[in-house]
Order: structure tokens, then C-alpha cells, then sequence
């Protein structure tokens, strides 16, 4: 199976449905395994690397998940084609810039994929629309479950799994949820929430993982620790924070339309306006507007019609308008940044040209000129 | 100021960061700080730069001639990656390694899923079939001693098999 056909669609994480979608974007659980008394990857000779791959590559393609799927060596790939399934959350960054040993084997529907070699010998990573960590760790799990029928896993009786990095060492599972929070940032609550969510040992991070900014109103939370809890006593604690943060911007959301309806609407408006008639724009630009026209979806703004932007639609150009993604599309000419800004204009305006605009009269704007909100 | 990572060349990268409410600064030379990717902002965490440091100054609590018999990695090179060489070296760096994860994580044991024991189970049939082999050999050469040892091993095995 080609690449190509594979990201033709995009994954049931984008364009499926899931509790919870106006908040949370997907849920996904990474599991980490090693091979027993074998070098870890960042330790082993390329020999070694290339026998872990021997060994991990068919027995990941023969799990009856994987019976319809996608696997390449990453040294058979370009650097654009890894970037692409990094913008896909398919492989993680670090991993694209991994050589020879290294490999990815996805499913169709993109909701699986095995990272081989890359800080540990297996990540398997399980992804899914909305609010579903439970239901993800189950399917990642099941395929744990069949691989270490034929696999020796490395595993201590005290400290569970064991992996490269201590931080990861017990259950060797990293849970996460990509919620879009607008509605935080517009109030500027979104600080006082990240930082109680730090306090109880849960990390919140920008759209690529570790060290990356929030771009378009997007964040990561996920746990923090690996070793003393039981797999389904951390998810239901991340879960558990996760429907507090949901609250919260539910909240906030309806708080700004009460009380600042005018600021939502020319946001929104604004929005609108710079992406259906912009001729140039950044990957930040189009993320940050992206979000703002997503949660005038979300407030149902937009009128009642098949032809209003749908939640998915702007979920798809979240993902096509990334640099990688745009530069796949240019067919093997090299893009400069300027030309890229250029197409992702473009692309945008031909999504959006023809919907109708928002809806202003479905926000009561009570006595719009006694208004005194001079945002 | 030294750097905190070689502890040799002038530091001239400083970095701060809050973790649970506590600040935690390091500072480092211009070699280290490049090695530790710290300019590259996209692939780096200071937490994750802290811990490995902090790791290393557990890690030396150890015996210092320690290597790991499986990989060869020393505690020199937990040093400089912040990961370990292969799943041997929990057991190797042991000592210095528990009060490092008991600051990391929630606990110390690990209380969730365990592997299918079946590839453990297989291994031990293996051997069982080798012992059993043996034994064999060693009553029809009448090397009676020998037998007995085996037979114990074979006991011994046959409890770990049927729990």
C-alpha cells in the first residue's frame, strides 16, 4: 500500500465523530515496549537496530489489526513525506529523524501506528475523535496483549515496563487529549487552568508535543507519570480533569456570548473575513483564524444550512494547510515559504469562498449601542 | 560559573524554569547546551534536561566502576543521554536509580498490566524438554547423582510452570 493512498483520506480521528468534539480533538494512548536484554535504540549498534526491526516489523504487520495496512522503513521515505505523518500525529518528530532500523506500520484508517525503533524498541500508538481514552487504550492494549504472545517483552516485577528514559518506566503509557480551548484564551483563564492542571502531576503542552507552542488555541494534557498507577487509574484521572477543563470551557464560551457577545461576533467576523479573502498566510496565521472560525461552528453562528463551514471541513484544513501537507501537493518542486503562504491562502479561500457568512442575528446583541465593551 | 553538564567550560547559557511551584535553574557552556539541543526551542524540554541531570547525581551514588554486563553502558553515558543502554541496566544501576523514579513518579512498584506470560512459559517448557532429555541419558548411563540434580531442577521448574 502506498503512502499517497493512505493520507488521500483524512484519518477517523479528523473526520469521525467522538463525545465531546466541540472540546476535545482526539484522544490517543502511546504505549512504550522494549525487547528484553536487547540495546535500547539510542544505545544499539546499527546491527542491532536493524535485527530489533527484523524481529518487531512482521510481527506488528501480522496482527490481525494491522491486516489492512501501511509499512515503510523511514530510510525509504523523503524528509517531506515524514513530515507529513508528523502533521498527522502518526509518527512522533523525533522519530522522523531517525535512520536506518527505524520504521512506521499504520492501519488505513490511521487510528493505529507502530513507531519501530524509535526512543524505545515499539511505541504503538492507538487515536481517536473526541473523548475516548478509554476506548483507545482498549484497542492499543488488545494489540500489546497479541504481540507479547510471540514477544518477550522487557518487564520487572517491581518496576514494570522497562523503557529508555526512566520517566517513562512502569505502564510505559503516555494518554493524552488535544483539546481546542478558545474560549479560555479569549477569557484569559487559560493560565489559572494549565497551572492547577501542572499542580495535580498532569502536563499541558502546545500542538507537537514537548516544547512546542499553543498555536490556534490547541493543547495537550496528558500524564506525567508512568510508574504506581494502575493504566485505567491514570486514564480515569486524566479523564476526569479532562471533563473539569470541558466544563470549564463550555463555561466560558457562553459567558463571552452573554456578556461580550460584540467581541465573539467581530472575532468571528474577522475571521471569516481574513481567510476567505487573504492572499498570503502563515501556518500560525491560518492555525489562530482556523480556531476562531471553529468556535463560531461550535457557538452555531454560522447559518443553519449543508453549505455553512462544518466542524470538519476546518478540521481538514487544519491538516492541509501545514507546511508539509502543502508542500506534498506541489508535487516535488521545492516551495519557498512565501509561495507556501501564497497556496494556503488559496486553498483556504476555495473551502470557504462560497459558504455564507456568519449569522450575526442569531447572537442577541441587546442594546447594542448602550454597549460598553470596547475590546 | 561552571557548566552543570561537563563542569569544565564557562557557562553561558542560563535556563530557568518553575516545576511545581519549585525553580530549578541550570546552566551550561555553549558546546553542552547545543549537545542538549537547547537551541533548538521545538525539541526541547527543560524538564526533561533537569531530570536527566538530576539522574546523574543520583546515579553516581552507585559503584562507580558499574557497567552494565548486557550493553556496556556506564553511568557516564546516563550522564550525557539522560536514557539507559537496555533493560539490563535497571537492574545494574539499581541503587542509584530508585530514589531518582521515587522523585519521578507516584510510586515505586509498578501495579499495572504485566505481559502474557507466554513467552516466558514457552522458554520454560524449552528447558524443561532439554532437563527431561537429560535425565533420561543420565538414568540409562546410570549416573545417578547427576539424575538426582536434574530431578530437583525439573521440580523446581514444574512449580514456577504451575503456579
Amino acid at each position: 500500500m502506498k503512502l499517497n493512498r493512505i493520507i488521500a483520506n483524512a484519518g477517523e480521528w479528523l473526520s469521525g465523530d467522538g463525545p465531546h468534539r466541540q472540546v476535545v480533538v482526539s484522544s490517543r494512548i502511546r504505549l512504550a515496549r522494549n525487547l528484553a536484554r536487547t540495546p535500547f535504540p539510542g544505545w544499539a549498534k546499527r546491527a542491532e537496530r536493524l535485527h530489533t526491526l527484523e524481529l518487531l516489523r512482521p510481527a506488528v504487520e501480522s496482527l490481525p489489526e494491522m491486516r489492512e495496512s501501511y509499512a515503510q522503513n523511514l530510510t525509504e521515505l523523503t524528509a517531506l513525506e515524514r513530515q507529513v505523518l508528523v502533521e498527522r500525529h502518526l509518527i512522533s518528530r523525533e522519530h522522523a529523524a531517525k535512520g536506518a532500523g527505524s520504521a512506521v506500520v499504520m492501519n488505513v484508517e490511521q487510528t493505529l501506528s507502530f513507531m519501530i525503533n524509535e526512543e524505545d524498541h515499539l511505541r504503538m500508538q492507538g487515536i481517536r475523535c473526541g473523548l475516548q481514552l478509554h476506548e483507545t487504550y482498549a484497542m492499543v492494549d488488545q494489540c500489546d496483549t497479541e504481540l507479547a504472545e510471540c514477544l518477550e517483552f522487557a518487564y520487572h516485577d517491581d518496576l514494570g515496563y522497562l523503557t529508555a528514559c526512566p520517566t517513562n518506566v512502569g505502564t510505559g503509557m503516555r494518554a493524552s487529549a488535544m483539546l481546542h480551548l478558545p474560549g479560555l484564551v479569549m477569557s484569559e483563564q487559560i493560565n489559572k487552568i494549565i497551572n492547577s492542571v501542572n499542580k495535580i502531576g498532569l502536563a499541558v503542552r502546545g500542538l507537537h508535543g514537548e516544547g512546542t507552542e499553543a498555536m490556534g488555541n490547541l493543547f495537550q494534557v496528558s500524564n506525567q507519570t508512568t510508574l504506581g498507577e494502575s493504566e485505567p487509574q491514570i486514564i480515569e484521572r486524566l479523564n476526569e480533569v479532562i471533563l473539569h477543563i470541558i466544563e470549564h470551557e463550555e463555561n466560558s464560551r457562553q459567558q463571552l456570548l452573554e456578556k461580550r457577545p460584540a467581541m465573539v461576533l467581530d472575532q468571528i467576523g474577522r475571521a471569516f473575513g481574513i481567510l476567505c479573502h487573504a492572499h498570503s498566510m502563515t501556518s500560525k496565521e491560518a492555525l489562530n483564524l482556523l480556531s476562531i472560525l471553529k468556535l463560531g461552528v461550535d457557538l452555531e453562528i454560522f447559518p443553519n444550512s449543508d453549505a455553512a463551514p462544518s466542524r470538519a471541513t476546518i478540521d481538514e484544513l487544519f491538516i492541509e494547510t501545514q507546511p508539509a501537507h502543502l508542500q506534498k501537493g506541489a508535487q516535488g518542486q521545492k516551495m519557498t515559504a512565501e509561495a507556501r503562504d501564497a497556496l494556503r491562502a488559496t486553498l483556504i479561500r476555495a473551502k470557504l469562498n462560497s459558504l455564507p457568512p456568519p449569522d450575526t442575528a442569531k447572537v442577541p446583541l441587546p442594546e447594542v449601542s448602550k454597549q460598553t465593551d470596547d475590546e | 560559573m561552571n557548566c552543570d553538564v561537563c563542569g569544565e567550560k564557562e557557562a553561558s547559557v542560563f535556563l530557568t524554569q518553575i516545576v511545581e511551584g519549585k525553580m530549578q535553574k541550570v546552566n551550561l557552556c555553549e558546546a553542552c547546551s547545543k549537545a542538549k539541543g537547547v537551541n533548538d526551542p521545538t525539541g526541547f524540554a527543560l524538564a526533561d534536561l533537569l531530570l536527566g541531570l538530576g539522574a546523574a547525581q543520583q546515579l553516581e551514588k552507585g559503584p562507580a566502576a558499574a557497567k552494565c554486563p548486557v550493553c556496556g553502558f556506564t553511568q557516564g553515558d546516563f550522564k550525557k543521554t539522560g536514557r539507559l543502554g537496555c533493560s539490563e541496566c535497571y537492574v545494574t544501576f539499581a541503587d542509584g536509580l530508585t530514589g531518582m523514579l521515587a522523585n519521578m513518579h507516584k510510586g515505586t512498584l509498578h501495579v499495572g498490566k504485566s505481559p502474557g506470560n507466554r513467552a516466558r512459559k514457552r522458554e520454560l517448557n524449552a528447558r524443561m524438554q532439554t532437563l527431561r532429555e537429560t535425565l533420561d541419558q543420565a538414568v540409562a548411563t546410570e549416573n545417578y547423582e547427576e539424575a538426582a540434580a536434574l530431578r530437583d531442577e525439573i521440580r523446581q521448574l514444574e512449580a514456577e510452570l504451575i503456579p
